[in-house]
């Protein structure tokens, strides 16, 4: 016995998916802790005389712009994989998300290279050879916790893509996996131009 | 009916659209990405480059959640709730801003700029 229309749009609030509406709720709320962290690095480096402007054109600056290039072109991909999952093409949708799981692992890659190409350099959480030690606990804290969610996107990605292919989940999962990468994505465009191209030496 | 239906697959219409309008979205952010990295190196004032960076990376943000995120082909009830509880959460996040002049100066900021008491 199929259920009035009336009921399923009682049943969640503003006529979307539950599912849809926690991942909203999650984003925001992350949101708010990567502005936070945004926030206090603006205020140590502006409170800072010395605050270290450490990042060359190459490699750091044209590491940077590979990665973000990767990154807003996965969130293509993640929208065409919602895309065929939408329009039942479960093959094609598959594919595209391991695509996007692949540029991730490929943008956390470049990432763990510069890192350990500053740590090389002497940067640690309270010690760097160019100025206020809190340069690197900033630097690591905000750059690790965006890669820590670019982490935990792939293997979220890889893990919805795998059941959707196999019938266990459907479209509107990989949509809400696809609205989590995209934040990822937004968080980047923040990250880069205040801890990077503000640092640039020149 | 056919809007009732629409709505419970959370904007699912809005995959139908035209593939071209995705790239060019794709192709737009990619453009203003780059340009952040031209005004990272302009000879400006910090205040100004931040200003700029900031009002281009909000740009990038809006197009990612309108197009990519689909927040724009959501029923405007939903829209209406994201927007006042993410301004919500961001306007209770400079709540901290008080205390953080607290921690530079020792004390809060207008007592730096108070004169201090006559002496007999």
């Amino acid at each position: 016995m199929g259920a009035h229309p009336a009921v399923h749009v009682r049943s969640s609030p503003f006529a979307i998916p539950t599912k849809k509406l926690a991942m909203w709720l999650f984003i925001i709320a992350d949101a708010a802790t990567f502005a936070a962290c945004l926030l206090a690095y603006g205020f140590l480096r502006n409170g800072s005389l010395n605050w270290p402007t450490p990042f060359k054109f190459f490699p750091t600056v044209v590491n940077a712009m590979v990665m973000t290039f990767i990154l807003i072109t996965s969130s293509l991909t993640m929208f065409l994989g919602v895309r065929d999952a939408k329009n039942g093409n479960r093959q094609a949708a598959f594919r595209w998300t391991i695509i996007t799981a692949i540029g991730g692992v490929i943008f956390a890659l470049l990432h763990l290279r510069e890192w350990m190409g500053l740590i090389g350099e002497g940067v640690s959480l309270f010690h760097n050879p160019w100025g206020n030690a809190l340069f690197g606990a900033s630097f690591f804290t905000i750059t690790g916790l965006h890669l820590t969610h670019v982490t935990i996107g792939v293997i979220v990605l890889l893990v919805v893509g795998v059941r959707y292919k196999s019938g266990r989940f459907d479209a509107d999962d990989l949509e809400i996996t696809g609205l989590y990468w995209h934040f990822v994505d937004l968080v980047w465009m923040f990250v880069v131009p205040l801890i990077y191209l503000l640092n640039v030496s020149r | 009916m056919e809007d009732l239906t629409k709505q419970q697959a959370g904007g699912a219409a809005s995959y139908a659209d035209s593939l071209t309008r995705y790239l060019i979205v794709h192709l737009a952010i990619l453009a203003l990405a780059g340009l952040q990295f031209v005004i990272g190196y302009q000879h400006i004032d910090v205040g100004t480059m931040i200003f700029r960076m900031f009002a281009i990376a909000i740009l990038e943000a809006g197009l990612a959640v309108v197009f990519f995120m689909h927040l724009g082909s959501e029923n405007r009830a939903f829209v209406t709730w994201v927007a006042l509880v993410t301004l919500f959460v961001f306007a209770a996040l400079q709540y901290s801003w008080t205390d953080s002049y607290r921690m530079e100066r020792n004390a809060p900021r207008n007592y730096q700029t108070m004169s201090p008491p006559p002496t007999k």
